[in-house]
């Protein structure tokens, strides 16, 4: 099944941002497609280069990329939403880029399902 | 679905957007209704849903400059000119607030929640915000 996925929450304040990985993550090992993850809202906090967790936490961002790399996926934030938080290309981690919500609307359109987490 | 290749348009699917919050205390009613505006552009079918505090986000009168904030209820009233006229306000949100069909700013059809729900149903894609 392709699917699609939204992320709306912010990494760190809310688990629906780590649920959006794990499930993704998941998703690909029962041989499921992920071609594009959308973040929206405070999602688009995600794709900070410049976040720094303590070391014996889960870095939200960098598993994101790495996944990324590992299965291609295509990390999009939304640029209206981005650019309100201060998230600019100089800022992007690997495998994120900025783009406009018609990459949502397309992922709704080509995905079998278009999943969303959080509010 | 049609496939694309072969030369015929695939069939539209069916978006549903779900305003839950009320307008101004967060961005959500904001950041949905700018999804809104792109997904017309995409000849998808697509219908905006009012429910719990979102049907704050329709009343007529907002006025924002104290809180300033952008008054983008006014917005609403031009998503018909983006071919976007299916908008759907839950009666039982609507009712629990005292509100009526006439305190809101734009022609909205009025569900009860059980027709909502049958409508849910029948989408492809739900954006609840």
């Amino acid at each position: 099944m392709k699917i699609g996925i939204m992320v709306n929450a912010g990494p760190y304040t809310h688990q629906a941002n780590d649920s959006a990985y794990l499930f993704a993550r998941a998703a690909i090992q029962k041989g499921h497609v992920v071609e594009r993850v959308f973040f929206y809202h405070d999602g688009v906090n995600t794709a900070n280069r410049l976040t720094e967790p303590p070391q014996d936490d889960r870095n939200v961002t960098s598993r994101w990329s790495k996944l990324a790399s590992d299965h291609k996926i295509d990390l999009v934030v939304c640029v209206a939403a981005a650019l309100r938080r201060g998230i600019k290309d100089q800022i992007l981690a690997p495998g994120f880029r900025i783009s406009g919500l018609g990459q949502l609307i397309d992922s709704g359109i080509k995905s079998d399902r278009l999943v969303v987490f959080g509010d | 679905m049609v496939d694309a290749t072969q030369g015929t348009r695939p069939e539209p699917k069916k978006f549903m957007l779900l305003n839950r919050r009320a307008p101004h205390g967060t961005v959500y009613a904001l950041e949905a209704l700018e999804v809104v505006l792109i997904a017309a552009t995409f000849d998808q079918d697509v219908s905006l849903v009012f429910l719990d505090d979102g049907v704050f986000s329709l009343v007529k009168g907002q006025k924002t400059a104290g809180l300033e904030m952008k008054n983008f209820s006014l917005m609403y009233r031009a998503l018909d000119d983006y071919d976007v006229n299916k908008l759907y306000v839950e009666r039982e949100s609507m009712e629990s607030r005292g509100l009526k069909a006439n305190d809101l700013l734009v022609e909205v059809e009025v569900l009860d929640r059980k027709e909502l729900s049958e409508r849910m149903e029948q989408q492809d894609v739900l954006l609840s915000f």
